[in-house]
């Protein structure tokens, strides 16, 4: 196998096709797919394995945190391959570049790996009806497939695909393989049943909290409670006392991808790295008892009087003046539209910072020998993790192996692998497999966050109700400046604008701008969940109705004839009426608001029935619509809606992250509040029926959720909200 | 360190550890049931439910120390024989687990509030879980799950 490819040559061949780019890194110049893998199976494609008794592996190269990359994505190789998913082995992809992209991330695994997938699939498929048609003489298209068979249609004889398989790889490579109708798909389109769920059930599926190694230690860290700061002194003598305990050493944190220096780009000065102490030990109990009895004194580096308040009050002295302005969402002259503008509204709103906090605290097991590295690891990306991994330790990338365990949850989280590089630190110090757990703590107090931000709302309407004029400024940190230290000073952070650009969200506003300030937020920021479009649509779709308040208009009658031009949003907003039963008179107190958006290529509206309490508002449903593009399995396509709308309602009215002094003020679920069961409300999901190509599925349910609430608490109560979270019971 | 004996999935364990060991540690790490899940080691979020003599309890906050060898501890490798007990089959149905990660705990605590209260009624599953935490939201399917496993209790035990 041929490593020298460039990682971006790689990318450009893998967009058009998953066996070009088989091909391209097959060290057979005449392009035979062959790699024998092991003596037991072969290997025609780097995502299907065979072997000659007919078992079947496939390879599945997006890492799964609970949203079913897991059973979906080998499901596009077993549809094409055809063959039932339960018959096949499954396998996670390790890093390596013949798997492409192996990041799970931005809801795009079904997406970017729809036609690679189907077509690796199916051109397998295809070689081995030519294997078996050579065999029997006669032409493929008297031959069928079905259930890991070849089927001679003339004599009904059959050869499996174990029998075909080594005949098949010495066979020239289709270049076109046909790929199946939507209409011809066997096991996509339908609800099924995810290969995962029963190890879930019965105690026997591996996270990464799972591993065990002969040998291993288990380590725990005091990380700066500044989050950045170095370690001026600290006193290890309690600690070392504790039995079992081996090692109270210096390790670091190293924040997102390299270099990983202390100055890593324009204004992060120091934030490259920062300064931890770890207990190695040989239990994980006696690593966490040492750890409290560390002394340590620190060097906060100017860090210790940082505070979220003081960020917000900088974001909201930016949102006075006009950001970088986005290309991707401007429409006509907006100063001039909001002038001649009979009404004119403002409105500001605040989203707080947020922890992840996956059930599954961070953890990594690392084994450093030489320059040999293997990692055991619940992450989001196995290859972006040999990057960093090859980076940070000096070893070459096919010196790293990654098993990739399934992840308890992640939610952006373990898209960036401090604590893996941690565990990789520490093995290499002292020379035996490490592994690290954050404790929930380190989780909650240590980031990186989602950034908070404040959104300045301006619209403008005529005297008939309609809007001229539409502006969002956007004022808050950027996750590009934190993560590869783009300098944000002078352009609009091109991820933060998702949501609510003109093809997320095509409002037909005469006159339309969207900007961006940029805010140091001292910290560092991550994706979350569906990232800036939570707070952008949050922002939005309130604002919408705030619009439509000041001009008596009904907020959906005003949504459907801006998105008149765009019928899919249409479609769903008429859908969420119907099943809402939006039109429907109800009584004194009980209201019912809406919002829309569209979101990693997806469409989303929700519908939220509130009730008027003698204190608060009570949630009594939530009615949903997703048009994802064809439905690959239905029933997870529900119940990553559920999961959005729980996720989401907890950000919406329990949990922020703030902080005060340069530290956290949360630590643990008793102040980091998430929904429990007794706090959901019941709900009701429409899947749109489609036949285009699939969209998002893990986090496009998500942003429209907060403002439909917000929006039913204003229409019962009077009272708008626009800073997150508030509480419901005394609203 | 000392020696404890614990009985564990009906198999008696002796273990070697510090008597403030919780349980949780003394599972996953001594003897070796990972099912049992750390969350958040304060008795918040319920990841590590295991049963004590029937009772769900918080293994992340019980110290080693306090458990008597008599005591039957279960975890959810020993909850039933393939997967079996009608909560964990109602738990496939309903596909409950995204992540999983809390499932154990789930599991673990809805079969002890079934084994006491066979027929339970939508406040009585909020109360009996409200002491367990899932960050992907599958508690509306656990409800359902429940209520169908009460269900098949009741069919299995009438005929
Ligand atoms: S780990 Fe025990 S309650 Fe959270
Ligand atoms: S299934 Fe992921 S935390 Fe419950």
């Amino acid at each position: 196998m041929k490593t020298s490819t460039s990682r971006r040559d790689f990318l450009r061949i893998s967009t058009t096709s998953a066996f070009v780019l088989a091909l391209g890194f097959s060290s057979d110049s005449k392009g035979k797919l062959l790699k024998k893998v092991s003596t037991t199976g072969v290997q025609i494609n780097p995502y299907i394995n065979i072997n000659e008794a007919g078992k079947v592996t496939l390879f599945n190269p997006r890492p799964d945190m609970g949203q079913g990359t897991y059973q979906i994505l080998p499901m596009l190789l077993a549809e094409e391959l055809d063959i039932p998913l339960e018959q096949v082995e499954i396998q996670m992809t390790d890093g390596s570049d013949r798997f492409g992209s192996q990041l799970s991330g931005g809801s795009s695994s079904v997406r970017t790996r729809w036609i690679p997938l189907r077509t690796a699939g199916a051109t397998v498929r295809e070689m081995l009806v030519q294997a078996a048609a050579n065999r029997w003489k006669i032409s493929m298209n008297d031959c069928s497939t079905k259930d890991g068979f070849v089927i001679n249609k003339l004599s009904q004889a059959k050869l499996s695909y174990g029998e075909l398989v080594e005949e098949a790889s010495h066979l020239p490579v289709p270049t076109k393989p046909k790929l199946k109708s939507f209409a011809e798909f066997t096991q996509l389109g339908k609800p099924s049943m995810r290969p995962d769920v029963p190890a879930k059930v019965d105690g026997t599926a591996i996270f990464g909290m799972d591993v065990q190694l002969p040998g291993m230690l288990y380590a725990s860290i005091v990380h700066s409670p500044t989050i950045y700061g170095k370690v001026q002194s600290y006193d290890a003598t309690k600690a070392m006392a504790v039995k079992g305990v081996r090692f109270v050493l210096k390790t670091e944190r190293v924040f997102f991808h390299g270099p990983y220096s202390d100055s890593g780009g324009f204004d992060q000065k120091l934030r490259g790295k920062a300064e931890a102490i770890a207990v190695v030990s040989e239990s994980y109990w006696s690593a966490l008892k040492a750890k409290k009895l560390i002394q340590v004194s620190w060097n906060a580096l100017g860090f210790g009087e940082t505070a979220t308040e003081q960020y917000f009050n900088q974001a909201k002295a930016a949102a006075l003046h006009e950001g970088n302005e986005y290309k991707d969402a401007k429409v006509g002259d907006f100063a001039k539209a909001l002038q001649l503008s009979d009404y004119k509204v403002q409105g500001t709103y605040q989203t707080p910072f947020m922890s992840h906090a996956p059930m599954e605290p961070c953890n990594a097991t690392v084994f450093v020998q030489g320059d040999q590295v293997e990692v055991w690891a619940p992450i989001q990306g196995p290859d972006g993790l040999v990057n960093d991994l090859a980076t940070y330790l000096g070893v070459k990338r096919e010196n790293i192996k990654i098993n990739v365990t399934f992840m308890g949850g992640a939610f952006g989280r373990k898209a960036v692998f401090d604590f893996v590089m941690q565990a990789a630190n520490l093995s290499k110090q002292v020379n035996a497999p490490v592994k690290v757990i954050w404790t929930r703590e380190d989780d909650i107090q240590q980031g990186p966050y989602r950034p908070g931000m404040i959104s300045a709302m301006q619209g403008g309407l005529d005297k008939d109700g309609n809007v001229l004029a539409f502006e969002h400024r956007l004022n808050g940190a950027s996750i590009m400046a934190s993560i590869f230290k783009a300098d944000m000073r002078n352009n609009p952070d091109p991820w933060a604008g998702e949501g609510i650009n003109l093809e997320d969200s095509p409002y037909a506003f005469p006159a339309r701008r969207n900007s961006f300030n940029w805010i140091d937020p001292q910290m560092p920021v991550l994706w979350w969940r569906s990232v800036y479009a939570s707070t952008n649509v949050f922002a939005q779709e309130s604002f919408m109705d705030e619009l439509a308040a000041e001009v008596e208009k009904d907020p959906l009658d005003l949504r459907l004839h801006l998105l008149r031009d765009s019928p899919k949003f249409v479609a769903v907003l008429n859908k969420l009426a119907e099943i809402s039963d939006y039109r429907a008179k109800r009584k004194q107190g009980v209201s019912i608001g809406i919002a829309i958006a569209r979101s990693f290529a997806s469409i989303v509206a929700h519908a939220i029935v509130v009730e008027k309490q003698k204190a608060g508002v009570k949630i009594k449903h939530v009615y949903s619509v997703i048009d994802c593009g064809f439905p690959l399995n239905p029933d997870n396509i529900k119940a990553q809606v559920e999961s959005n709308i729980v996720y989401g309602l907890s950000a919406a009215v329990c949990n922020q992250i703030t902080r005060t002094h340069g530290k956290t003020d949360q630590s643990n679920f008793h102040e980091y509040t998430v929904l429990r069961q007794g706090e959901i409300p019941a709900s009701t999901i429409f899947v749109m029926p489609s036949q285009e190509e699939p969209g998002g599925v893990g986090e496009p349910g998500l942003p429209p959720i907060a403002p439909a609430l917000c929006n039913a608490v204003f229409l019962a109560t009077g009272k708008r909200v626009r800073t997150l979270p508030f509480d419901l019971s005394s609203i | 360190m000392s020696i404890y004996q614990l009985t564990v999935n009906k198999k008696k364990h002796r273990v070697d550890v510090d008597s403030d060991t919780p349980l949780l540690w003394v599972i996953r790490d001594v003897i070796g049931y990972t099912g049992t899940k750390f969350g958040c080691g304060m008795g918040f979020c319920g990841a590590c439910t295991v049963l004590l003599n029937g009772s769900p309890i918080r293994s992340c906050s019980t110290p080693v120390s306090t458990l008597k060898p008599t005591d039957k501890i279960t975890t959810i490798e020993g909850l039933s024989e393939k997967a079996t007990h009608p909560v964990q089959e109602a738990w496939v149905e309903a596909q409950v687990p995204q992540c999983g990660y809390c499932q154990s705990g789930q599991i673990l605590a809805a079969s002890a509030l079934l084994a006491s209260n066979p027929n339970p009624s939508d406040e009585d599953i909020d109360t009996a879980m409200a002491g367990n935490i899932c960050r992907c939201g599958t508690y509306t399917r656990m409800r359902q799950a429940i209520h169908s496993a009460a269900k098949k209790i009741q069919s299995t035990k009438k005929s």
